[in-house]
């Protein structure tokens, strides 16, 4: 239903027809999404503020997050992550300044056309109906009907599913499985959904210690594929070891921004943190440097 | 799993097949399989014969019209459930609980208890209809705040809907004669007895358009399960999608309301049966609900007709009867599934 007389401008060429596999009535004039050049800018947030209520959640906020790269997001609880990544995905406008996504105001970009661009994987993924895991990551192709195949779609379920290590349970109901096991199923639903922007929100938070490597690796993996990552993380020894880049929220404002050289500091953390910090050299020389709460 | 829809369906279908020929053919006058047959074909002009003048008439200006009317406002019924749990992503909705029901009931009470008789016959219905969608834009309106509805505050306010409406119901009672305030309450008891032609065409333009555009939804109803921030970022546009349902819930239960009364649980325990048997999933649960709400009413009709013959079962009472320890029993599963409520 959605969309289906829908044109699609990407950043590069002319709209290109595709047909329906089951529909040649209901053709469609859709594009994908050119991929975005290595190193080039896919959002843009300059200057943005977000009141909410009357309170300032976001301030004065300036990023720019290219394709290959990853972002971590990093900042003490409400400092303003998670509303962040709303103005990045467009579910909240920013009141003051702007955010573009591929040099577009997000409000210009129609539903459909959007959830072929970003993707985002919430705190929390509750399902209100036991669909199977594999019909929930299917899910994930929803935006692609009538654009890709369906061997496309299988395949890219499939490497969702594995990428997710998420390929063992995808015959149960998501509501039986365990909160460790649906943090997978989830963040493969996004994987599933191949935007070139891509926001993760805590995705390691209900995760072991291996499957949190495991999400931070593919993350990376991704960034390496040429996708625009932003994860936001409360481990900052994760962050140090995988991010390109860091952003430090504190109070809606940006305390630091830069690589993990630049905003790793023992005493800048500290202060936003309100919690003394100090930060190690990994005896391993060119290993990522240790976060750690002095205690 | 993939081959259970099909088969629920050809099983529901033949189900009701089965059951119409037997409410056609059971009653205070019974009219044998062949006869019945027969007089169909005879209709048709594909052969057989017709039936002498009584039997004739028994049949096609009692019996079928309200066998149709039983399978027109059931269908409805359960379609619209269907839509409504997924359009809260809650099993529990049932489309009373945004008011259609009640809206639509103070709509007909009113113009009984009124006297008002402005399009004769059609006067109820029409005002039932008319009251229910008041009702649900009022519900829908009210709740909006920033373009966006929460689903809580839909919920509250259906309740908070409802309880005005039993109030002005409550209130028409006090005012009225003693013969309106029996039409009332046999009306409110929920019945098909007064079905004839004329309310099975009154229904079938609002089913038909309901039941046609409800199953195009399925995919986006799928996607709405994940929540609404989900779904929209997989390309649903949530709160259009919202709007159109609500319309074809508001179409389909108000026009069952308007001529058969109220007839409660259908749409809550159809689909839900049919949702453990296979699976969430819109595509088949829409269209299955439908089925499954019509075999449910077509069946139901018919027991309350003969059960106490020839006295007449209210049918609102006998699937009221049958819903509400369904209900309890679902209300007991979810919350020891939830450990509680969220």
């Amino acid at each position: 239903m959605m969309g289906r007389f829908l044109t699609m401008r990407g950043q590069n060429g002319p709209p290109v027809a595709r047909h329906h596999p089951w529909s040649t009535r209901f053709a469609r004039h859709l594009q994908t999404p050119s991929k975005p050049a290595p190193g080039a800018v896919v959002a843009e947030v300059s200057g943005a503020g977000l009141l909410r209520a009357g309170r300032t959640v976001l301030d004065r906020i300036d990023l720019r997050i290219r394709a290959g790269e990853l972002l971590a997001l990093l900042g003490p609880n409400g400092a303003g992550k998670s509303s962040l990544l709303a103005l990045l995905a467009g579910d909240l406008a920013p009141t003051a300044g702007r955010v573009l996504l591929r040099g577009r105001p997000l409000d210009s970009y129609r539903p459909a056309e959007l959830a072929l661009h970003r993707a985002l994987l919430p705190q929390a993924s509750p399902l209100s109906f036991p669909f199977p895991a594999g019909e929930v990551v299917r899910m994930g192709r929803a935006p692609w009907a009538g654009i890709s195949s369906p061997e496309q779609d299988d395949a890219a379920v499939a490497r969702a599913l594995a990428e997710a290590d998420a390929a063992a349970f995808t015959d149960r109901p998501y509501t039986d499985l365990s909160g460790g096991e649906r943090a997978r199923v989830a963040l493969a639903r996004v994987l599933a959904q191949q935007a070139p922007l891509l926001l993760l929100d805590e995705p390691t938070a209900a995760l072991d210690l291996r499957h949190q490597e495991l999400v931070l690796r593919t993350a990376r993996a991704r960034a390496a594929a040429g996708d625009a990552v932003v994860v936001v993380l409360h481990d900052l020894g994760l962050a140090a070891a995988y991010a390109d880049r860091l952003a430090l929220l504190h109070g809606g404002g940006l305390a630091g921004y830069g690589t993990v050289g630049e905003v790793l500091d023992g005493e800048r953390l500290s202060e936003v943190y309100g919690c003394a910090v100090e930060v190690l050299p990994h005896p391993r020389p060119g290993a990522a440097p240790l976060v750690l709460p002095l205690r | 799993m993939t081959d259970r829809p099909r088969l629920l369906t050809a099983a529901l279908a033949t189900a009701l097949v089965l059951l119409v020929l037997a409410a056609a053919g059971i009653g205070a006058y019974r009219i044998p399989l062949p006869d019945l047959i027969a007089s169909l074909q005879h209709r048709a002009h594909l052969g057989g014969h017709a039936l002498d003048q009584v039997a004739d008439s028994v049949l096609w200006n009692v019996r079928l019209p309200r066998v149709a009317l039983a399978a027109l406002v059931g269908a409805s019924l359960g379609c619209a459930g269907a839509l409504m749990q997924g359009l809260f992503g809650n099993p529990l909705a049932d489309p009373g609980i945004i008011g259609i029901s009640s809206g639509g009931a103070v709509g007909g009470v009113a113009v009984i208890v009124l006297g008002i008789d402005v399009l004769g016959t059609w006067t109820a219905p029409v005002a039932a209809f008319a009251g229910g969608l008041v009702t649900v834009l009022t519900v829908y309106v009210l709740s909006r705040s920033g373009g966006r509805t929460e689903v809580v505050t839909l919920v509250l306010t259906g309740i908070a809907v409802n309880a005005l409406c039993g109030a002005l119901i409550g209130l028409l009672l006090f005012l009225a004669d003693p013969t309106a305030v029996n039409q009332v309450v046999f009306w409110q008891l929920g019945s098909l007895s007064s079905a004839g032609w004329s309310q099975v065409l009154a229904v079938l333009p609002f089913a038909a358009v309901g039941l046609a555009v409800a199953p195009r939804y399925a995919r986006q109803l799928d996607l709405l399960a994940l929540g609404e921030g989900p779904a929209r970022h997989l390309g649903v546009d949530v709160e259009r999608l919202r709007l159109v349902l609500i319309t074809v819930v508001a179409l389909l239960t108000a026009a069952a309301v308007a001529v058969s009364g109220i007839i409660g649980f259908v749409g809550l325990v159809v689909p839900h049966l049919l949702r453990m048997a296979a699976g969430p999933g819109h595509r088949f649960l829409l269209p299955g609900s439908a089925l499954g709400g019509a075999v449910v009413l077509v069946a139901a009709d018919l027991a309350a007709r003969t059960l106490a013959a020839p006295a007449e079962l209210p049918l609102g009472v006998l699937t009221a009867l049958l819903g509400s320890p369904f209900f309890f029993w679902l209300l007991r599963r979810t919350r020891s599934r939830q450990g509680g409520w969220n």
